[in-house]
């Protein structure tokens, strides 16, 4: 196996008003099917070891987690190096029923964006209300970054971490570092 | 700018994050059907000034297909209903009679 490598190769961007990294591969499963049934609850339980999302949610614990991204459809997050068995471990529960695994991590990129004026620079590029009481830690958001997908949740109150589609990682790193670039607070959304 | 409230995920968000895509409760006429429903299906399009039923994507956000009622002019949206289905629902029908007392329902609706 050639070595796992991301888009961006670890770009980081620190001049700003808020840090961007563009962070090392991640494990992503996405799941799609009937998100009740037990073949599919079960096996997510035992990989991510968090409970099912509400709607709209993200559950994350000591990055393996689990997210809601649409009435039938999960993301299953976690170490990149796991995904293999992981997909075995869905493939062997869901058997002939309706429902589809997919390794999604190599087609992805990811960020973290950092700093008091985080919830700014996400604000400026997606059409998303970001304010602390409206978009809280536990909350995964799909959505647009000026003209691509892009989905993001909070880490904690100042930290964000955004996916989009590997194609794109160089545009979205430089939407956000012109987000993000020095003199270019808004204090909107601090304190 | 239309902002509109996608029933698949709850999620409230301006038009852009969404697709039209087109006029709602279309009967199909496909094999069999005559010339005259197959023309009236594939071209013929209410396109009213007032009340309008659409279908729309939320194609940035779940990607979930569902209807709107809104206006053509004001740009009201009266509200957003399931894709699931091929009658307009009675709650929907009572607020726009809320907002246009003089509108009556479309008999195709």
């Amino acid at each position: 196996m050639s070595e796992p490598i991301s888009a961006l190769q670890g770009a980081t961007y620190t001049q700003g008003i808020a840090e961007i990294t563009a962070l090392d591969p991640i494990g992503m499963i996405s799941l799609r099917g009937d998100l009740t049934a037990s073949y599919l609850k079960k096996p997510v339980k035992k990989i991510t070891g968090v409970a099912m999302p509400e709607v709209r949610g993200i559950n994350l614990d000591a990055g393996k987690g689990v997210a809601w991204m649409s009435p039938d459809e999960l993301l299953l997050i976690g170490p990149y190096a796991d995904v293999a068995t992981n997909l075995e471990t869905l493939h062997k529960a869901i058997g002939s029923n309706h429902a589809l695994a997919v390794n999604v991590s190599d087609a992805r990129a990811v960020f973290r964006v950092s700093g008091v004026h985080t919830r700014e620079v996400l604000a400026k590029l997606a059409p998303v209300d970001t304010s602390r009481d409206a978009f809280a830690p536990g909350t995964i958001r799909r959505t647009r970054l000026a003209q691509v997908p892009a989905a993001f949740w909070m880490i904690d109150d100042d930290t964000a971490e955004l996916v989009c589609f590997r194609s794109v990682a160089q545009y979205v790193f430089d939407l956000l570092k012109t987000a993000a670039q020095p003199g270019s607070e808004v204090n909107y959304h601090r304190g | 700018m239309l902002i509109l409230t996608c029933p698949n995920c709850g999620i409230t968000a301006e038009e852009t994050e969404f697709h039209a895509g087109g006029e709602a409760h279309l009967t199909r006429h496909g094999p069999g059907a005559s010339d005259d429903d197959f023309e009236k299906y594939l071209f013929m399009r209410e396109n009213p000034k007032g009340v309008h039923f659409e279908r729309w994507r939320h194609v940035y956000g779940c990607g979930k297909w569902f209807h709107a009622a809104r206006d053509t002019t004001t740009l009201e949206i009266f509200g957003t209903y399931t894709a699931q289905t091929s009658t307009v629902p009675q709650d929907i029908i009572d607020k726009i009679t809320d907002r246009r007392p003089d509108w009556q329902p479309p008999e195709t609706a």
